[in-house]
């Protein structure tokens, strides 16, 4: 026996619709969670990736310590919290002695885990060590440029896939339009040796140039820190297939009351309503225009005139 | 990815995405101090933003309130996505039948003139066209059965019309489902078996029984639940192994042989010595009291299945049957069958 269950409120239905798959997708939300034990260094690390994430990221703040993503049973947690908080990317931190102060970042595919890649942090420097002027810092939830250097991440396969997961966690909403005033933030990312990335977030200063586009000075502010890669997991080929494809472009938009004609053209079919003949304003009524008024204006004018030469006359 | 050819280096720009890329750039010696690094990083990159940047300023814009808006080319890069492309909705029941008689829908008015009252009204809620209710007076046919209300029967025919649509929703439902192209405001629910006669609702197992049911059904295998498949994520057992209870090497004196008690129990429920101990008298009664009663219930409900109109005027005898039975049974109870 199957029983039909289908949102009675509004709000509940527009949630639903919200986490429905959909053709073209916007960013992906971000889970931080940590294991069983953290270090100081790691808790910064997390909540600072969260405050940069600030509109899209659920932090959870408990220890769990059913989770390890790199054993095949240890991933069932995870896919249940992707699951009801809708989070496609999370980063789990946790510290032990064999791996200190890892993370391990990691995607989703259907709320079934699709790739990870785990790394340490070493060298880290939170917000509050950066001195710079306030007022350039960047706001929560501007869209970032994203800079990636060496040869590294080309040749590297680890480097590669570090590369693609950065891209995918720092990259935030997928927009069309964007205001060039806003764009107050970027993320640099130097390959300094074949395991070594050094990743930055810095604030733009734009400076006057000759010409339309300005100087970019980036002056640093945020976290910064050296991730040293340690395992990663690629995708399975047929998996990493069917997360790839694309739909074909979508029929365009039909435009109401607009059709084509292979003789005419492009034909538009304007609507006009009823012309309302009872309450449409005379234009005969306007005060200034009536003769009787202006005759009238024109005879005052006169006899003043007159007046005054009487008097004066006088 | 497009390429720009800027002083020998050329840089990978996606603009979409607002990234570059410089696969080209490494360090031939690493920087001694942590300062020297960050400067250059900061350099390369700055050379980097600059160049989406030039990309992105000399896109048309159009002047918003904020500033300007360009809008931004699709992102080249692909990356993986997140949920799986959304399936098209199967056409239901109705729609392949109307598509292949020809049936086209027609579109339907909010409001309907109505005869009757000479208004226009609501198709349907609230003060609606051809209410059940407003009807007076149904005229009797010559199919129509004496004894059954006009009124009643037309609303159990629109019960049974709006059964029917249930069902018939429920199953398309269960289609789309089937393909996985369900809308993402419905959720198919599989509710408890009807309870039927005597049974008891099946009870909610907790997660510590089921654990336990677990790990019994385990030790229950002959290897004691070792190789056994197990889910991920699933620990192991509590109580691993066969439950097996050994005798302790040394004994010590004044206990007894219990090797010998051991021994000296398995022999007796073979060669049965001391019989009388082996009937269980309280559970040969509950066995003869419980054929007893069944006996006496079949008894009465065949009479009553064939004498239902009779009842009244035989009260007397079912009386007198009882208490004939329970004179004799009542004597038997000591002894045993």
């Amino acid at each position: 026996m199957m029983k039909i269950k289908t949102p009675r409120n509004g709000r509940v239905r527009r949630e639903l619709e919200k986490r429905a798959p959909k053709l073209v997708e916007t960013g992906k939300k971000t889970l931080i969670l940590q294991g069983t034990k953290t270090s100081g260094t790691l808790n910064g690390v997390l909540s600072e990736i969260y405050h940069l994430k600030k509109g899209g990221a659920v932090r959870f703040t408990r220890k769990n310590d059913n989770i390890r993503p790199f054993e095949s049973g240890g991933e069932t947690s995870l896919e249940f919290f992707s699951l009801k908080t809708d989070c496609s990317i999370f980063v789990y931190g946790s510290h032990s002695k064999k791996r200190p102060n890892n993370l391990v970042i990691g995607r989703m595919y259907d709320h079934h885990v699709y790739d990870l890649v785990e790394v340490g942090v070493e060298n880290f420097k939170s917000i509050e060590s950066f001195t710079y002027d306030k007022k350039m810092a960047p706001r929560v939830g501007s869209k970032p440029f994203i800079a990636f250097v060496g040869e590294g991440f080309e040749n590297v396969d680890e480097l590669k896939h570090l590369k693609e997961v950065l891209l995918d966690l720092l990259r935030g909403e997928v927009v069309e339009n964007i205001n060039l005033a806003g764009l107050d933030r970027a993320y640099v990312c130097t390959a300094i040796s074949s395991n070594k990335v050094y990743l930055t977030h810095c604030a733009i200063r734009l400076k006057k140039s000759g010409t339309v586009v300005p100087r970019m000075e980036l002056v640093e502010v945020g976290p910064s820190m050296d991730l040293v890669v340690r395992r990663h997991r690629l995708p399975n080929e047929g998996l990493r297939k069917e997360a790839m494809r694309t739909a074909k472009d979508q029929p365009k938009k039909k435009i109401k009351n607009v059709s084509s004609d292979a003789i005419e053209g492009t034909i538009g079919k304007i609507y006009i309503p009823d012309q309302k003949v009872g309450d449409v304003a005379l234009p005969n009524k306007a005060k200034g225009v009536k003769r009787e008024r202006r005759e009238a204006k024109k005879k005052e004018a006169n006899e003043r005139a007159s007046k005054k030469q009487k008097e004066e006359s006088e | 990815m497009e390429t720009e050819t800027e002083s020998q280096k050329p840089f990978q720009v996606d603009v979409g995405n607002l990234l570059a890329f410089n696969p080209f750039h490494n360090f031939p010696s690493l920087p001694t101090s942590r300062d020297e690094l960050v400067k250059e990083c900061l350099q390369e990159g700055t050379k980097l933003v600059q160049a989406v940047a030039d990309s992105l300023f000399n896109l048309p814009s159009t002047e918003d309130v904020d500033g300007p808006l360009v809008k931004l080319p699709p992102p080249t890069t692909k990356l993986p996505r997140e949920k799986h492309l959304p399936k098209p909705k199967p056409p239901t029941k109705w729609e392949e039948f109307a598509k292949k008689k020809g049936i086209q829908k027609r579109k339907k008015d909010k409001v309907v003139w109505d005869e009757q009252t000479g208004t226009w009204k609501r198709r349907f809620g609230y003060d609606r066209v051809n209410d059940d209710k407003d009807i007076p007076i149904i005229e009797a046919k010559m199919t129509d059965e004496p004894g059954v209300d006009p009124f009643a029967k037309r609303q159990d025919d629109k019960k049974k019309r709006v059964e029917k649509q249930e069902k018939n929703r429920l199953q398309n439902l269960k289609q789309a489902a089937k393909i996985g192209a369900l809308p993402s405001h419905v959720q198919l629910a599989a509710t408890a078996l009807p309870i039927t006669g005597t049974q008891a609702p099946p009870k909610k197992v907790t997660k510590d029984e089921l654990g336990n049911v677990a790990g019994m059904a385990a030790t229950s295998t002959a290897s004691g639940g070792k190789f056994d498949r197990k889910l991920p994520g699933e620990k192991p057992a509590k109580k691993q192994g066969k439950h097996r209870r050994f005798l302790p090497v040394v004994e010590g004196s004044g206990i007894g042989s219990r090797e010998k008690e051991q021994t000296e129990n398995v022999l007796n429920k073979l060669i049965s010595k001391h019989s009388h101990e082996i009937l269980n008298v309280n559970k040969a009664v509950t066995m003869y009291n419980v054929k007893k009663e069944k006996r006496g219930r079949n008894r009465r409900n065949e009479e009553g299945k064939s004498s239902s109109a009779t009842n009244k005027l035989k009260p007397k005898k079912q009386l007198q049957k009882k208490t004939g039975k329970k004179g004799p049974g009542s004597s038997k109870k000591g002894t045993a069958k």
